[in-house]
C-alpha cells in the first residue's frame, strides 16, 4: 500500500479542479461565483490537509519521487494563501472583463498544482512537469482574454521564451543524467559527493540548468518576456504570474541546484553571482524609465529576484535562508502592490499607468498609505519588511566574503530607490486627475489592509518569520 | 542610579510621540482641525514630559550607559532591543522633544492643508529620533535612521515650497546614500565579533586597512547628514523649501544625528584610523566654516543664508570632534544644542516674516523694526546668538571649539577664529537690511506684530538661548564623565 498522505494537498487542488471543470458547466453566469467560493474552498482544505499531515522531517513517496518535509509545507501553504489573495483581490476586476469564468479558476488551480508539484518535487522529470504543467497554466491563462491584442501578444511571447526555457533546463537535465547517470535528486548529489563523474558534461548541464531556471525567475539577461508579459497580461494575472510561481521558482532552484548539485555550487556559484549583479544594476536602472507601472514592478521583480539570488548563491543554510526569507517577503508585497492597483481599476479603465496614482492621497488617504508601505518595502526602507529581506541576504553575502556584491547591492538599490519614490511622490504631492471613487468590495478591502500592515508588522517584528524560515531549510535537511 | 528600577522613560520617549502621530491619523478630520491640534499639542507635551526625568535623575558621574533596557528582538542576528542614554545623548533625546513642542505649535495657525497628516509627520519623526539617539543596537539604530527619513520626505514634498519635488527627492536619495553603505559597515562588524551591540564594537580589534574602509562609510553616512562641505548642497534646498516646521527640525535636530553617529560610531569603534584621517576631517570642518560663510555671505534669501550658517556652525561641531580633546568635544557638543536653539529660532521667525508677506527674500523686507518692535527685538536676540555673542549660547560652544583649535595649532585656531568675523558679518548684515532702516513697500507698512502665541513660542526658545548662554555649567556637567570616557576610548589603539 503506498502511503499517499505526502501527496494529499496535491490529489486535494488536482480533485477539486476536477469538480469545479464539472460543476461550471452546469452553472449559468448570475450564479457563476459558485465556481469563485468553490476554489476559495478547496484552497482553503487544500491548507487544512496540510496542516494536519504537516511533516516534520522529510517523508518520500512514489518510488523517491516526490518528498514530503517542512520546506515543502510551508512552501505550499504560502502558495495556498497567495494564491487565495490573488483571487479576492481580482474578484471585481475580472467580473468586470468578462473574465470570471469556470475556466480562469480551473486553470488558476492547475497553476497551483505545478507550482505544489515543483515545491514537492524530488526527481528530475517531477521537478519538469510540474515546471510544465505551471507554464502551460498560465500561457493559457494569459491568452485567455484572446480578443484582446497585448494579451494576445503577451501569450505568444511567454508560449515561445517560456518552451525555449523549458527545453534548455531539459537539455541540461538530459546531460546532468549522463554525467551521473541518474534523474533523482539524492542519487545526483550522492554521485557528485562519490567517485568523480564527467566533470565537462555535468558543467555544460550546469550552464543549461541555470539558464533554464535564470528564465524562470526572469533574472537578466533571461528577462526579456518579464517586462511584456506584466505589461500585456490583464492585472490579476499579472499579480497571479508574479507572486506565487517566484515561490515555486525558489523551490525549484533550491531543490535543484542545493538538493542535486550542491556538490558543484562552485560552479553554479559564479553564474549566479553573473544573474544577480546584471539583475539589480539592469532591472533597476531600465524601471526608472518607466511610465506603465506594471513594467515598472516588472523590472522591480527582475532587481528583487537578482537580490534574491545574492542570498542564494552563498550556498549555505543561512543565504537559503535569507532568500526564501527574500521570496516570501516579496511575494507578500507584490501582492499589496497589485491588489492596490487592482483596486484602482474599473469597468474600462485600467489604472496601470503610473500617473493614475497622482493625488491618491487626497482622494483616499488608507490606500495611498498602503501603497507608501509597499513602495518603501520594495526599496528596503525599514519599518518595512523589504528592509529585513535585503539586510539578510546582504549579510549573507558579506559573512561568505562577498562585501562587494553587497555594496554592489546596496548601491544599485540607491538609485532604484529612485524610482519608487516617484510613486510616492505622485501620490503625495501631486493632485488628482481622476476623482472617480474607489470601489471595492468588502472583503477586499478587508484582506488587502491586513496584507498591507502585515509588511509593517513585519517589517518590526520579522523573527518568527526569519525563524521559520531557518527551521523548515534545517529540518529538510538543506546543507 | 540605573534605569532598572525606574520606568522605560526612553522607551517612552519614543512611543508616547509616536502613538500621539498615530492618534492625531486616526481622530483628524479635514474639517475639524482644532481636534488634531490639541491632540498633536498634548502628545508633544507629554513626550517632553516624559524626557524630564531623563535629566532629573540623570547620575553625572556614571560614564556607563544609563536608563538601560534590553530585551530579545531576533535572535537569529543577536538583534536586541537595546537602549540607553549616557551624557552625550541625553541631551538631544531633551532638545529634540523640546524642539517638537515648539514645531507642534509653530504650525498651529499657519498649515492649513491636510493637517492632521502634519501633525502627525511630526510626531512620529520625533519619536524616531529619539530612538536615533537612544538604541544601543546597530540594527535598531539604523532603523530609526532610516526610517525617519519617510516623514521627513512626506514633510518637504507635501507642505514644501514651489521646488520641493526636487527638493524632497534630493534629501532623500543623498541621505540614503550614506545610509546604505553604513548598513554594509554594520553588518561587516556584527560578522567580525557576532553581535549588534554599539557598545561590543568598542571593544572588538580591526586592522588598520578594515578601519579604514569602514571610516569611509561611516563617514559618506554621517557626513551627509551633517552635512560637511562638500556633500552639504542638499541642505540649502530643503531647508528652503521645506515648511517652517521642517526647516527647525531639520536644522535643530537631524544635522545633529549626523555630529552624533561619529561620537557614537566614528571616534570609538574606529580610533586609529579616526586619528590618522583627523587632518582630512578638519581640513574639510575649516572648509565648511570659512567657505560656506563666505557663501552665506551672498545670499539674498534668508532661509538659503540660515542654511548655510548652519553648515558653517556645524562645521565647528566635526573640527570640535576630530580634535581629540576634552574642550574640543565638550565645546563641539555644546554648540550642537546651542545650534539646536538658534537655529530653531532663526526659522521660526523667518517663518513669521513669510507667513505674513510670503517672501523669504531679503530685498522684499526693510524697516521691519517699524511695524514689528517685538518681533524685532526676539530676531535681534537670536541673530546675535548666531554670531556667538557671550551670554546667549552661540558663545559657549565656538569660545571652546576656537580655545581647543589653538591649543592643538595656531593656524586651525586661526582659521576656525575667522567665524566669529564672518557670522557676525552675514547675520548682522541680514539683520540690518531686513529690520532696520526705512519702510521699505507696502507690504512691510501693513505688517502686524506678532501675536500672543508667537511672542510666548519665541519667548520660549529665546529663555534657552539666554539660559545656555548665561548657565552652561548645566549643560557641560552632563556630558563631562562620558566625554572624557570617550577620549580614552579614541586614544586607544585596537590593532
Amino acid at each position: 500500500m503506498i502511503d499517499v498522505a505526502p501527496a494529499l494537498p496535491e490529489i486535494v487542488i488536482l480533485t477539486a479542479a476536477s469538480i469545479i471543470l464539472v460543476v461550471d458547466l452546469f452553472v449559468d453566469d448570475a450564479r457563476r461565483h459558485m465556481s469563485y467560493w468553490l476554489t476559495q474552498l478547496a484552497l482553503l482544505v487544500a491548507s487544512c490537509v496540510t496542516l494536519k499531515w504537516l511533516h516534520l522531517t522529510g517523508v518520500k513517496a512514489f518510488h523517491n519521487m516526490i518528498v514530503d518535509d517542512m520546506l515543502a509545507d510551508f512552501l505550499r501553504i504560502a502558495c495556498f494563501v497567495t494564491v487565495s489573495l490573488t483571487l479576492f483581490y481580482s474578484r471585481t476586476y475580472l467580473q468586470a472583463r468578462g473574465l470570471f469564468r469556470g475556466e480562469t479558476f480551473v486553470l488558476v488551480l492547475f497553476a497551483l498544482l505545478g507550482m505544489q508539484i515543483i515545491i514537492t518535487g524530488n526527481h528530475f522529470l517531477t521537478l519538469y512537469l510540474g515546471l510544465e504543467l505551471l507554464s502551460l497554466s498560465l500561457y493559457a491563462l494569459v491568452a485567455l482574454q484572446r480578443d484582446r491584442r497585448q494579451a494576445a501578444e503577451a501569450a505568444m511571447k511567454y508560449f515561445v521564451l517560456g518552451a525555449l526555457a523549458s527545453g534548455m533546463l531539459l537539455y541540461g537535465l538530459s546531460m546532468i543524467y549522463g554525467a551521473t547517470g541518474s534523474l533523482d535528486v539524492d542519487l545526483v548529489a550522492r554521485a557528485l559527493n562519490g567517485a568523480q563523474p564527467n566533470r565537462t558534461l555535468l558543467i555544460f548541464g550546469l550552464v543549461f540548468v541555470v539558464s533554464g531556471i535564470a528564465f524562470k525567475l526572469g533574472v537578466v539577461p533571461y528577462h526579456m518576456w518579464v517586462p511584456d508579459v506584466y505589461d500585456g497580461a490583464p492585472t490579476a494575472l499579472t499579480l497571479l504570474i508574479g507572486s506565487a510561481p517566484e515561490l515555486a521558482g525558489f523551490a525549484l532552484a533550491l531543490r535543484l541546484l542545493s538538493g542535486a548539485l550542491q556538490g558543484a555550487a562552485v560552479d553554479w556559484q559564479g553564474m549566479l553571482i553573473v544573474l544577480a549583479v546584471l539583475s539589480v544594476v539592469l532591472g533597476n536602472l531600465i524601471a526608472i524609465a518607466q511610465t506603465s507601472i506594471k513594467r515598472m514592478l516588472a523590472y522591480s521583480a527582475i532587481a528583487n529576484m537578482g537580490y534574491m539570488l545574492m542570498g542564494f548563491l552563498t550556498a549555505n543554510r543561512y543565504g537559503y535562508a535569507a532568500a526564501m526569507f527574500y521570496t516570501i517577503s516579496y511575494v507578500l508585497t507584490t501582492l499589496a502592490s497589485f491588489g492596490v492597483v487592482l483596486l484602482l481599476t474599473r469597468a474600462g479603465f485600467e489604472a496601470d499607468q503610473i500617473d493614475d496614482f497622482r493625488g491618491l492621497n487626497q482622494r483616499s488617504p488608507w490606500w495611498a498609505f498602503m501603497m507608501l508601505l509597499v513602495m518603501f518595502s520594495l526599496a528596503g526602507i525599514p519599518p518595512t519588511i523589504g528592509f529585513y529581506a535585503k539586510f539578510m541576504v546582504f549579510e549573507a553575502a558579506v559573512t561568505e566574503g562577498f562585501v562587494w556584491l553587497a555594496v554592489v547591492g546596496v548601491l544599485a538599490s540607491l538609485y532604484g530607490a529612485f524610482y519608487y519614490l516617484r510613486i510616492v511622490k505622485l501620490m503625495y504631492f501631486d493632485d488628482p486627475v481622476d476623482t472617480a471613487p474607489i470601489a471595492a468590495r468588502g472583503d477586499a478591502r478587508v484582506l488587502l489592509s491586513v496584507n498591507g500592515l502585515a509588511l509593517l508588522v513585519l517589517g518590526i517584528l520579522p523573527q518568527q518569520l526569519i525563524g521559520l524560515c531557518a527551521i523548515a531549510l534545517t529540518q529538510s535537511n538543506f546543507p | 542610579m540605573t534605569g532598572a528600577a525606574t520606568a522605560p522613560f526612553l522607551s517612552l520617549a519614543i512611543f508616547v510621540p509616536i502613538a500621539a502621530g498615530l492618534a492625531v491619523l486616526a481622530v483628524g478630520r479635514e474639517r475639524d482641525v482644532a481636534v488634531a491640534r490639541w491632540i498633536a499639542l498634548v502628545g508633544a507635551i507629554a513626550g517632553f514630559l516624559v524626557t524630564v526625568p531623563l535629566y532629573a535623575q540623570f547620575d553625572t558621574t556614571a560614564s556607563a550607559m544609563q536608563f538601560v533596557e534590553r530585551a530579545e528582538w531576533i535572535p537569529r542576528f543577536d538583534i536586541h532591543y537595546h537602549l540607553g542614554v549616557d551624557g552625550i545623548s541625553v541631551l538631544f533625546v531633551l532638545l529634540n522633544s523640546f524642539v517638537t513642542v515648539l514645531v507642534v505649535w509653530a504650525g498651529w495657525e499657519v498649515i492649513t492643508t491636510r493637517v492632521s497628516q502634519y501633525l502627525a509627520a511630526f510626531l512620529i519623526m520625533s519619536g524616531l529620533v529619539n530612538g536615533v539617539f537612544a538604541a544601543l543596537d546597530g540594527v535598531l539604530f539604523y532603523m530609526f535612521f532610516e526610517a525617519m527619513l519617510i516623514p521627513m520626505y512626506l514633510i518637504i514634498g507635501v507642505w514644501g515650497g514651489p521646488n520641493r519635488v526636487y527638493a524632497a527627492l534630493k534629501f532623500f536619495l543623498y541621505t540614503l546614500l550614506g545610509s546604505l553603505l553604513m548598513l554594509v559597515a554594520l553588518i561587516y562588524l556584527y560578522n567580525v565579533s557576532q553581535s549588534f551591540a554599539i557598545l561590543d564594537w568598542y571593544e572588538v580589534p580591526l586592522s588598520f586597512p578594515v578601519q579604514v574602509l569602514l571610516f569611509v562609510a561611516f563617514f559618506l553616512a554621517f557626513s551627509v547628514k551633517v552635512p560637511m562641505w562638500p556633500v552639504h548642497t542638499w541642505l540649502p534646498d530643503a531647508h528652503v523649501e521645506a515648511p517652517t516646521g521642517g526647516s527647525v527640525v531639520l536644522a535643530a535636530i537631524t544635522l545633529k544625528i549626523g555630529a552624533y553617529g561619529f561620537v557614537r560610531f566614528v571616534l570609538p569603534i574606529l580610533p586609529d584610523a579616526s586619528r590618522s584621517l583627523s587632518g582630512f576631517v578638519i581640513t574639510l570642518s575649516l572648509i565648511a566654516v570659512v567657505y560656506i560663510g563666505f557663501v552665506a555671505l551672498v545670499q539674498t534669501d534668508m532661509k538659503k543664508l540660515i542654511a548655510y550658517s548652519s553648515i558653517s556652525h556645524m562645521g565647528f561641531v566635526t573640527l570640535g570632534f576630530f580634535l581629540f580633546s576634552q574642550l574640543g568635544a565638550e565645546g563641539a557638543l555644546a554648540q550642537m544644542i546651542s545650534h539646536g536653539f538658534v537655529s530653531a529660532a532663526m526659522f521660526l521667525c523667518v517663518g513669521v516674516l513669510y507667513d505674513r508677506l510670503h517672501s523669504r527674500q531679503i530685498a522684499d523686507y526693510g524697516g521691519v523694526v517699524n511695524t514689528m518692535p517685538r518681533f524685532a527685538a526676539f530676531l535681534m536676540l537670536f541673530a546675535m546668538a548666531n554670531c556667538g555673542l557671550p551670554g546667549t549660547s552661540g558663545f559657549v560652544g565656538e569660545f571652546l571649539v576656537i580655545l581647543a583649535a589653538v591649543k592643538a595649532n595656531f593656524w586651525i585656531g586661526f582659521l576656525a577664529g575667522t567665524t566669529l568675523i564672518l557670522g557676525a558679518a552675514y547675520t548682522l548684515w541680514m539683520y540690518k537690511r531686513v529690520v532696520f532702516g526705512p519702510v521699505a513697500n507696502a507690504g512691510v507698512a501693513a505688517l502686524a506684530d506678532i501675536g500672543p502665541r508667537e511672542f510666548w513660542l519665541l519667548a520660549v526658545v529665546a529663555a534657552g538661548v539666554l539660559a545656555m548662554g548665561v548657565y552652561p555649567k548645566a549643560f557641560i556637567d552632563v556630558m563631562h564623565v562620558s566625554v572624557a570616557d570617550l577620549l580614552t576610548q579614541v586614544a586607544k589603539s585596537k590593532l
